[in-house]
């Protein structure tokens, strides 16, 4: 019996230690991917697109990944607006980054879809951030699932950990909102196509309408 | 009596991991320590949550519950009475039940896997089966050792 209070005091010493190792390391995102950059620098980047490059009527998303209308978007409209429109070749789909002061994380999350797409895997993180949004909602640190979300993306992991430490896509994300703001982007998401911004729903039927007129503008 | 002790310790463990869980869901330390698994997202999933409670959390009250009666149970007193092994059975065989669910549907809705919770699976899948085991050994009386 003695022996049995021994082996439970030491296994409760053992894993309480452990306990409070496993709770102490690594609390907080990257910081570099996760703040406004000192200073901006135009590098030409202008947005992954999605469709094809000889559709009449391109659309611009100016989206934050942290915010849920956005997220309730790209889950109940776009998977109809892809079928519909973009693989049908009559639209384009540009994504633009418009990361919000009040979202803490969302400059992370825009960071880590770049370094998706660095890999070819953009619209693929894109998705998972959207289609697993709880994220937002907790108010945690979503770094290791973000890690997760770009491991289910098909992104190799060790790249995209040293791109996410680096932060080097933080001056291109605050570039894309600014140039959201010359833009008059005040929320998100805000769509403009072929130039104009779109004033309309936010819904498949209402986007169809609004790209057949914009594509009969282009043909007149 | 060996057969309380050894459920005891593995209630042990088992408590650790859902402790472990249940903090990291309230916002306690870091990012899961998972390896190559898919810890964040089971525990980001809207399954994380039941009934607005952490799903570990019910891990922690079940463990340390069938923690106390095991060791209620290896007390002289109760030696001898089969009360404490039918209390952690019922115990242990929700608690399988519970897990062999949100093990289908971290694999089937998910899509991926918790290592943490896969180790909680095993622990209570393994108290279950040493319970089961007192059980059938006299009548389910706890053997002397």
């Amino acid at each position: 019996m003695k022996r049995f209070y021994l082996m439970l005091g030491v296994l409760t010493l053992a894993l309480g230690a452990m306990l409070v190792y496993l709770l102490k390391t690594n609390p907080s995102a990257p910081r570099a991917a996760n703040q406004a950059p000192p200073t901006v620098v135009d590098d030409g980047f202008r947005g992954y697109t999605m469709g094809s490059d000889t559709a009449p009527v391109e659309v611009t998303e100016y989206g934050d990944f942290e915010c849920p209308a956005c997220a309730g978007f790209a889950v109940i409209q776009m998977p109809t607006i892809k079928e519909q429109l973009i693989a049908t070749g009559k639209v384009r789909w540009r994504y633009r980054d418009y990361p919000l002061p009040m979202h803490p994380y969302s400059r992370l999350a825009a960071h880590a879809a770049q370094c998706a797409g660095e890999q070819g895997k953009f619209w693929e993180m894109h998705d998972q951030l959207f289609m697993n949004h709880s994220w937002a909602q907790t108010g945690k640190n979503p770094t290791g699932l973000f890690r997760d979300l770009a491991r289910a993306a098909g992104v190799d992991v060790g790249r995209y950990d040293a791109c996410l430490q680096s932060g080097k896509y933080s001056a291109r994300i605050e570039f894309s909102r600014q140039e959201g703001e010359q833009r008059l982007v005040n929320g998100t998401p805000t769509f403009f196509i072929n130039g104009t911004m779109y004033a309309g729903r936010n819904n498949s039927d209402a986007f169809k309408a609004a790209i057949d007129s914009a594509a009969a503008a282009r043909r007149r | 009596m060996r057969n309380r002790q050894a459920i005891a310790l593995l209630a042990l463990v088992g408590l650790f991991v859902a402790l472990y869980l249940w903090l990291h869901q309230i916002g306690v330390g870091g990012e899961l320590k998972c390896g190559t698994g898919g810890c964040e997202t089971v525990q980001a999933s809207p399954w994380a949550q039941q009934f607005g409670i952490p799903v570990a959390f019910y891990g922690v009250v079940g463990y340390a519950a069938i923690l106390t009666v095991a060791l209620v149970g290896v007390q002289p007193a109760w030696l001898e009475r089969r009360g404490p092994t039918l209390l952690i059975a019922a115990l242990a065989t929700g608690g399988v039940l519970f897990s062999a669910w949100l093990t289908y549907l971290e694999l089937f809705v998910i899509h991926a896997i918790c290592r943490w919770c896969v180790t909680s699976a095993v622990i209570i899948t393994v108290i279950w089966l040493v319970t089961l085991a007192g059980l059938r050994r006299k009548g389910g009386l706890a053997e002397r050792g």
